[in-house]
């Protein structure tokens, strides 16, 4: 991949990302063939960070293979397990191999995860990790030291379209913007209606701001019905299910290929934001289909 | 106030296996108002972990005291008649509370009764809620009054996460999101403005552990 992210970003090009899930172990036969699988069809290759609170290879050394493997990696960093000290320490590490772009989260809340009675860390939040990053770009560290050797990041942040209430959601993508996330991934979005309406105050706030929208694929309609009913600031529209469901026995996920596809199509052609990140949640090896169905 | 919860029966009976007699101790301050360890808490648990014992074949003898206040020195001196007569103290005192026993009587084993949980206030009878984390560095100037240091699960102090929903926690949606309720009261003050401002990370050198505050004498 010979442009780098930020260069994509600035390029005009609909842009593609997506997803890639460390393992839980050491065994990466699975994450190599994804990523050798995405790398050279996608702009840029996401890893999650010990993902919704379960320990898992880390998101540094997942970015690192996916550097070996010639992709342009993003390295997510969440905020949950690593104070002021051990993020600086990783970002300077990162930097050093080739590493450079940054997603900047606060993390899922340990005990949604599978090691409940750790402790939550949490120096940090989402925002002052962005200013971490930036502050690191001037050459000092958090503590305004001198660094011998310094970084450059494009960082990037997350945002929920359709949080409720969405008030204070958008006076944190404010903030978040004002302290430099130079892109933002949203939550996964499907009613196309509301996130123009989300783009519009997006754009308000900053005309040039680059938004992913997150297209996050429906492999079923219980699995839709999951979203709407468990995970905060998702809503799946009814008839995105109803469709789900009047597929024919063992073709929903052919399906949810074809919807994730034909909203991203219509993204696209409608130039309602800069490009899409794809989360197939486990089922990277249809990433492809979900793309010739959008007809990327 | 502090907000304590009585250990299970079990786990206490079990701390206090090989002794015969022992000296239950009450305190009649916070843990009093939280119904885990006033004088009718220690009535209550010395007989039961009489019966417990007696159950089991054995025998405990027990003495019960409930002084004002278990963390000061000078309250709990009036212990030291009944301390002599026992083997053991079992204090309904918060952390501090059991530690300034153990600290007077240095020759006689003290045990924690309770779990001291936070600090927080009732919310109505019964029902008691963390709203203080003692951070050294209060914050609630910006939050019109509401901490986000502990009523947020993630201790945020620039907005809510994206785990927030409807106006619940990420963690428990029988709790009220913090910065929805920030949000919602700055609104009503006409004070959103300190919400959109940038807030450094917390300091936490603000208090160094093991806390100590010496005054200034003037």
């Amino acid at each position: 991949m010979a442009r780098s992210f930020k260069e994509t970003l600035n390029s005009g090009k609909f842009v593609v990302t997506a997803e890639v899930a460390p393992p839980k172990g050491t065994n990466l036969k699975k994450t190599v063939e994804h990523i050798d699988l995405l790398k050279e069809r996608v702009d840029a290759l996401n890893v999650t960070d010990n993902q919704s609170s379960v320990m898992r290879f880390p998101s540094l050394g997942t970015t690192v293979l996916i550097k070996e493997c010639g992709g342009e990696p993003i390295l997510q960093m969440t905020c949950r397990d690593r104070n002021r000290m051990a993020l600086q320490s990783d970002l300077l590490f990162a930097y050093t191999r080739g590493i450079r772009n940054v997603l900047c989260l606060t993390g899922d809340h340990i005990t949604v995860g599978d090691h409940k009675e750790a402790r939550a860390v949490f120096d940090l939040d989402s925002v002052q990790l962005l200013h971490l990053v930036r502050t690191m770009e001037s050459g000092k560290d958090f503590s305004g030291n001198d660094l011998d050797g310094g970084v450059e990041f494009c960082a990037g942040a997350v945002v929920t379209p359709e949080a409720d209430p969405i008030e204070p959601q958008l006076i944190k993508f404010e903030k978040k913007v004002q302290a430099g996330a130079g892109f933002f991934q949203t939550q996964a979005v499907y009613d196309m209606d509301n996130f123009k309406r989300f783009m519009e105050y997006a754009h308000q706030v900053d005309r040039n701001i680059k938004i992913l929208a997150g297209m996050v694929l429906l492999a079923s309609a219980g699995a839709a019905r999951y979203m709407n009913e468990q995970v905060p600031g998702v809503f799946v529209p009814q008839d995105l299910i109803d469709e789900l469901r009047s597929a024919p026995k063992g073709t929903a996920l052919r399906k949810g290929i074809e919807i994730t596809g034909r909203l991203i199509r219509q993204i696209k052609e409608e130039a309602i934001c800069d490009g899409v990140h794809i989360m197939a949640i486990g089922r990277e090896e249809v990433v492809p289909d979900i793309m010739v169905a959008a007809g990327l | 106030m502090i907000i304590a919860e009585r250990k299970p029966l079990e786990d206490i009976k079990q701390m206090i296996a090989q002794y015969k007699k022992i000296l239950l101790v009450g305190c009649g301050t916070c843990v009093t108002v939280c119904w885990a360890g006033g004088e009718k808490e220690v009535g209550i648990l010395a007989s039961q972990l009489r019966l417990a014992f007696r159950r089991d074949g054995g025998e405990l003898e027990t003495l019960e005291a409930t002084v004002e206040r278990q963390c000061e020195k000078e309250m709990v001196e009036e212990l030291k008649d009944k301390i002599q007569q026992v083997e053991a103290v079992l204090s309904l005192g918060c952390g501090a509370g059991v530690q300034t026993i153990a600290d007077r009587f240095e020759e006689t084993p003290v045990y924690p009764a309770l779990n001291t949980k936070f600090v927080g206030m009732p919310e109505r009878e019964g029902l008691w809620i963390e709203n203080c984390g003692a951070c050294g560095d209060c914050f609630l100037d910006r939050t019109g009054g509401i901490c986000p240091i502990v009523r947020c699960a993630k201790g945020l102090l620039n907005g809510p996460c994206g785990g927030t929903n409807k106006g619940k926690c990420e963690v428990d949606p029988e709790k009220d999101c913090a910065w929805t309720l920030i949000y919602r009261r700055l609104e009503k003050q006409g004070r959103l403005d300190l919400m959109r401002k940038y807030y450094p990370p917390r300091n936490f050198q603000a208090v160094v552990r093991p806390g100590k505050i010496e005054a200034q004498r003037v």
